[in-house]
């Protein structure tokens, strides 16, 4: 009946119950929240049914800001072992619980961190900063966010049934074989990404669409802003390579339920194909999270120094060189799995080059600040933060690139610095960037600036602490992933210090989360009533903040560049001309889509066999059911718009 | 809605749709991928010349070939705006789509009944899954011709209805093209090398 689901899967030892507990605990907590205040009804017809972009895009950044938090402890823990574990001590962790967090770590951060900020912030922003009313398909991004839901919880679940994989963030076979992995581990890993993956992917698809056919008449590509290009690009990489995520996942799932031989190490299968394709997936999807970081970037200084940003072209070639680039350089991920020679030496050359546009926007940023007046906001401190971590890391980069170095410190904490280095320093700090940016479009106040800026500068400098000391342990030999080493090699001190520098961080995420308490206390003191808070440049900042639901009482027309900014200075004063605008009814079918995928994919974990038609029937005759019902939408009259524009002048 | 609307309607969705077959492009690509590089791992089991009977796959392609020209001529008979032919040749499509997937499915069974599953060899995992990736959106295009043949039979041919209909010929067309790649490089290759 429930497959290999058993009352023993809810055994672990203390550190994991504890973990268990505490989750349990949180929902319950949540839950009874909702009943106390009769807020059921509210958060169902508010936000769970909205097909709202900006609603969508806080959701996104909610469940990521919680995942954050979870990725982060499982850093601590991990940081805490090594720092602990040397020579007679063994630490606090078996070896096995560290590879699972290991393992979830990566996991988390990537797929339900970054991405969810990600696709978060590209909500919020992109409908408003191209002039548009919303996405082009509003239900499919729906669809999309609640398959980023199902996939967060099929991941946190592993905590508490079962367990989760201890292959590593990328599973790699034969380890992640039957053979070798026989739990639930692995196939909560797959399955949790896999969902996940298929919401990235569909909403790569909507996001390329919106930019390209739903921009305000006038905008041509090149008067775009650079947030909106760095997303184009991003979501062209993930049309191409979250397909290949998909395919490899469901040929290790295949493997592993199915008997099939890709990547097995008997009858024939191929592991190193599996490397070859998730790095050409994987690769791409670097870029994918850090373009958006550029283009938020790109904003921020230009709107901070209120100039236009230097070098506007070059900016848009160097995003769009490097997403081509970034397609040809994913075997540099296994220079030492035996390419040979020549294969390298091109894997490598095309690395280095992909530094060359990215050089070119790190100059370009700094132009614009020259001879600007830079306000020394918090976005602009996760900028300075930003460049020169990222310049480091992309210095490591380099040297990584040349094969004969990649040689010595493959495997090593040399590579751990220095992807955190990009991850850390350009993902993570732009995000925090652009949501502090964007904060008062959403929700109509600014964030308390002082709190904001003493949590940026405990982000930087605990992330110097923090990964600096992991440079030197990688130069010295120390391999990742070690959850004991001898004392003799002399290690620990630079670890301890490592083990610092994660606490740091951790005051500065307590800084984050007091500046949130704090500016929604004070709410009424920092609110935006003039909908163009920092001086802002681009049409995002020309309607009310916060934005009305269906963006702009009526379509901008845009003429140049940083359409805003020219339109504020042109005092030209128009009346307006309202026109009747049709916006989504509100739909809970895609979080019904995604509850039977997770229920689906939960069932094929646990072998619970007789499940798994009727969630895939159920999904199926959801879509179908959507699909063939074309009332979808409800009509705003022009002389409603006008009265809702009244009563937001009124305010 | 006014007629502006529906056709940028009609346009983003259809732009939509063709990013997705471009989606479904990659996937098939790694799938071919994934075949190149096994083709010759059997492992001791039979390879593709065993195994496979070119008259038998020539028969499914004709029959692939036809549904997709029957699906052209039914798009036209929606934009003449005649719904019992539309109907009709939406049945014969249909028909034809359900003899191919009958056929491959008797393939697979004959295969696995002689002892030659996915499980016998890298080779074999590795055409069962491209072929059966294939045959799986063959059947998912069966379910839509099922939907669209009922949503037509009530609504008539409306505007939005056609819309969708077109979707589903891009998507019928685009399975044609995917199998004439099938039909090459695992059949015809596979047998006479």
């Amino acid at each position: 009946m429930f497959g290999r689901l058993t009352v023993e899967a809810l055994i672990h030892d203390p550190i994991v119950t504890g973990a268990q507990v505490t989750m349990v605990l949180g929902a319950l907590f949540v839950i009874g929240l909702l009943f106390y205040t009769k807020r059921w009804k509210w958060l169902w017809k508010e936000w769970l049914t909205s097909l709202d972009p900006k609603k969508i895009g806080v959701m996104y950044i909610i469940v990521a800001l919680i995942m954050l938090i979870r990725g982060f402890a499982d850093a601590g823990m991990m940081r805490l072992q090594q720092a602990l574990a040397a020579g007679d001590a063994h630490g606090f962790l078996t070896s096995d619980h560290f590879q699972q967090i290991f393992t979830a770590h990566g996991t988390i951060m990537i797929f339900f961190v970054a991405m969810g900020l990600m696709f978060g912030l590209i909500n919020l922003v992109i409908p408003l900063q191209i002039g548009s009313r919303d996405v082009a398909f509003p239900f499919l991004n729906s669809v999309s966010f609640w398959l980023f839901v199902a996939g967060m919880i099929l991941v946190n679940l592993s905590l508490v049934l079962g367990e989760m994989a201890a292959t590593g963030w990328l599973a790699y076979p034969p380890l992640s074989e039957l053979a070798y992995s026989p739990g639930v581990g692995v196939d909560y890993w797959i399955w949790s990404i896999q969902i996940a993956g298929i919401g990235s992917l569909l909403s790569g698809v909507n996001f390329l669409v919106t930019i390209i056919k739903m921009r305000a008449p006038g905008m041509t590509l090149m008067k775009m802003p650079l947030f909106t290009w760095s997303v184009l690009n991003a979501m062209l990489l993930v049309i191409f390579a979250f397909p290949i995520l998909t395919v490899t996942l469901a040929l290790l799932a295949l493997d592993r339920t199915m008997g099939m031989h890709f990547f097995t190490s008997t009858a024939g299968g191929n592991p190193m194909m599996y490397i070859n394709l998730i790095w050409a997936w994987g690769h791409p999807e670097v870029y994918i999270l850090v373009l958006p970081a550029f283009g938020i970037f790109s904003e921020v200084v230009s709107t901070f120094t209120g100039k236009r940003l230097f070098g506007y072209k070059s900016m848009v070639f160097a995003l769009c060189a490097i997403a081509v680039l970034s397609y040809l350089v994913w075997l540099h991920h296994f220079f030492t799995m035996g390419a040979g020679g020549n294969v390298n030496a091109f894997f490598g050359i095309m690395t280095a080059v992909i530094a060359v546009p990215t050089g070119v926007k790190v100059f370009n940023w700094l132009f614009t600040m020259r001879r600007g007046r830079i306000h020394f906001t918090s976005p602009m401190i996760w900028f300075f933060g930003f460049v020169t971590t990222f310049t480091i890391g992309g210095a490591t980069g380099v040297l990584l690139s040349v094969p004969a170095i990649d040689f010595q410190v493959h495997n090593s904490l040399f590579l751990v610095a220095h992807f955190h280095n990009m991850i850390i320093g350009g993902v993570v700090f732009g995000y925090f960037a652009g949501l502090t940016y964007w904060f008062p479009k959403i929700f109509g106040f600014k964030l308390n600036e002082r709190l904001g800026k003493y949590g940026a500068y405990s982000w930087i400098i605990g992330f110097l602490f923090a990964f600096i000391p992991l440079y030197i342990l990688g130069l010295m030999g120390a391999t990742r992933r070690l959850d004991h080493y001898d004392a003799s090699i002399g290690w620990q001190g630079l670890f301890v210090v490592a083990g610092i520098g994660v606490m740091i961080i951790g005051v500065g995420v307590l800084f984050q989360v007091l500046q949130l308490v704090v500016s929604i206390r004070d709410r009424k003191k920092n609110i935006d009533t003039t909908g163009d808070p920092w001086d802002g440049r681009t049409l995002e900042w020309s309607t009310a903040s916060p934005a009305p639901h269906y963006n702009f009482t009526i379509t901008p027309e845009i003429t140049s560049r940083d359409a805003w900014w020219e339109q504020k200075h042109s005092k030209v004063t128009e009346t307006p001309k309202y026109r009747d605008i049709y916006m989504p009814k509100n739909s809970g079918m895609g979080l019904f889509i995604a509850a039977f995928s997770f229920l689906g994919s939960f069932a094929v974990i646990w072998h619970i066999w007789w499940l798994v038609p009727i969630s895939v029937l159920a999904v199926i005759a959801l879509v179908i059911y959507r699909t063939t019902n074309d009332d979808s939408e409800y009509r705003i009259s022009a002389a409603k718009l006008a009265k809702l524009e009244e009563r937001e002048v009124g305010t | 809605m006014s007629q502006e609307l529906a056709k940028q309607a009609d346009d983003k969705t259809l732009f939509g749709f063709w990013v997705y077959i471009l989606t479904d492009c990659v996937v098939f690509a790694c799938l071919f991928a994934t075949f190149a590089v096994l083709r010759f791992n059997t492992f001791g089991g039979p390879g593709a010349e065993e195994l496979f009977s070119l008259p038998f796959v020539f028969v499914e392609t004709m029959l692939l070939l036809t549904s997709s020209f029957v699906c052209g001529l039914a798009i036209l008979a929606a934009r003449a705006k005649n719904k019992k032919q539309t109907l009709i040749l939406l049945a014969v499509t249909f028909v034809l789509g359900l003899a191919f997937v009958g056929m491959e499915i008797s393939e697979f069974s004959n295969l696995v009944h002689e002892g030659n599953s996915w499980q016998r060899s890298a080779f074999l995992s590795s055409f069962f899954t491209l072929v059966g990736t294939h045959g799986l959106h063959i059947t998912v295009g069966l379910v839509w011709i099922l939907t669209m043949g009922w949503l037509i039979y009530r609504r008539g041919l409306e505007r939005n209805i056609i819309r969708k209909l077109l979707l589903f010929s891009l998507f019928w067309h685009f399975l044609d093209i995917v199998w004439i790649f099938i039909f090459t490089i695992v059949y015809l290759l596979g047998a006479t090398l």
